[in-house]
């Protein structure tokens, strides 16, 4: 197969864009695209000061790479989770981001450490309380998403970023879809806006790529990652879904992307605008974030109660 | 000589048949080639590509998630 601009051997061939491309095209391709983007979903501009959260994965580390390659003034954030699981897994992930920032002199990296900050590991902090039902998910949610804001307003950035690919959209519009759960629809979307009550905006200008191609971005531009999956993700809902939609998407290339961009222009058109709801928010008395409780946040009261148990689980 | 090839997707291992195309091929070994990306020779490939006897084709997994 040959690439389309140059008829020089193509290393990918996108069926749902009926493109196959080579390397050097492939990479400005990517470029191309996430500038368009982000232009095209008002995600932010180049005077704006931009916070990416990586992982150490393929989709944040590419994002990173291409928002500087783009000229962007991003900063990194790491939260060291503490998941050990026998292999080091958050000790592997921030000495892969340490290894990008060799070759990506002008990057920056904040690295908060969650059992140092908060006083357990997000494993620990798990089997502490009964959010989640024994799957670390859902306080690992709960605690990032609360560490992300506050670094950002603390920082004063315009916009957090996340690396979302179309296939992590794709998999939470689908069970989002699969249980109704409007309010959750009502709001996703490629960028969030600032609440104006400390919630900074969120965008994710990697949700139009297919997750091959962001891994294929990594890999061509020689972006070392962390090919392993977080150990506590295996079996989680959302890979099950992304196996659905690939099958889905071999029978009929396109369908991945035409369900998001669907679901997005059904909610432009304010197909969802019913269940949005209009919540007061109110300053959480202890971390003083944004929260639609009385008193403390969700997240105070969850470590709140993985520290008064600190002595009777390890 | 060997007329087959070989993919390897973590520490699995499939030996499959030369002469067909790696779609066709990693079809066949109940694995989607949405979820995967082949390497050969240290090189992306496309899947249309006709294996040959003794190629050894890298498959790195693209799914994440939790």
């Amino acid at each position: 197969m040959k690439c389309r601009k140059c008829k020089d051997k193509a290393v990918i061939n996108m069926r749902h864009h009926k493109l196959a491309l080579c390397k050097d095209h492939y990479l400005a391709w990517v470029l191309e695209q996430t500038e368009r983007f982000i232009c095209k979903y008002h995600m932010f501009t180049v005077n704006e000061k931009v916070l990416i959260a990586v992982s150490g994965g393929k989709d944040s580390l590419a994002l990173w790479d291409v928002l500087l390659s783009l000229g962007y003034q991003v900063d990194g954030i790491y939260i060291n989770l503490g998941i050990d699981a026998g292999i080091g897994y958050s000790e592997r992930s921030l000495s892969m981001i340490r290894k990008f920032m060799e070759t990506h002199g002008e990057a920056v990296l904040k690295v908060v450490d969650v059992p140092v900050t908060y006083g357990a590991s997000i494993t620990t902090a798990a089997s502490r309380t009964h959010r989640g039902k024994g799957r670390p998910c859902s306080v690992c949610g709960l605690t990032k998403r609360h560490i992300m804001n506050r670094i950002a307003e603390e920082g004063g950035y315009d916009v957090l970023v996340t690396g979302h690919n179309l296939d992590d959209e794709a998999a939470v519009l689908l069970g989002n879809t699969l249980t109704w759960q409007t309010g959750y629809l009502a709001r996703q979307a490629p960028v969030l806006p600032a609440s104006g009550a400390g919630l900074v905006r969120k965008a994710k200008p990697f949700c139009r790529f297919y997750e091959r191609e962001t891994a294929a971005y990594a890999l061509l531009a020689g972006i070392d990652y962390v090919y392993d999956e977080c150990p506590h993700a295996v079996g989680a809902k959302s890979i099950y879904y992304k196996e659905l939609l690939n099958t889905l998407e071999e029978e009929r290339p396109g369908a991945k992307l035409q369900f998001y961009l669907n679901f997005l222009r059904a909610r432009d058109e304010g197909a969802f605008r019913v269940f949005e709801e209009q919540v007061e928010l109110n300053k959480c008395s202890q971390c003083g974030q944004p929260t639609s409780l009385v008193g403390l946040c969700t997240f105070c009261r969850t470590w709140q109660q993985v520290n008064s148990q600190s002595g009777n689980t390890q | 000589m060997s007329l087959t090839a070989k993919l390897i997707l973590r520490d699995k291992e499939y030996e499959v048949r030369a002469g067909q195309t790696l779609r066709d091929a990693i079809q066949k070994c109940d694995l989607s080639p949405q979820a995967v990306l082949p390497v050969l020779d240290g090189q992306l490939i496309t899947d249309d590509q006709i294996l040959r006897p003794g190629d050894i084709v890298m498959l790195v997994s693209v799914i994440s998630g939790g």
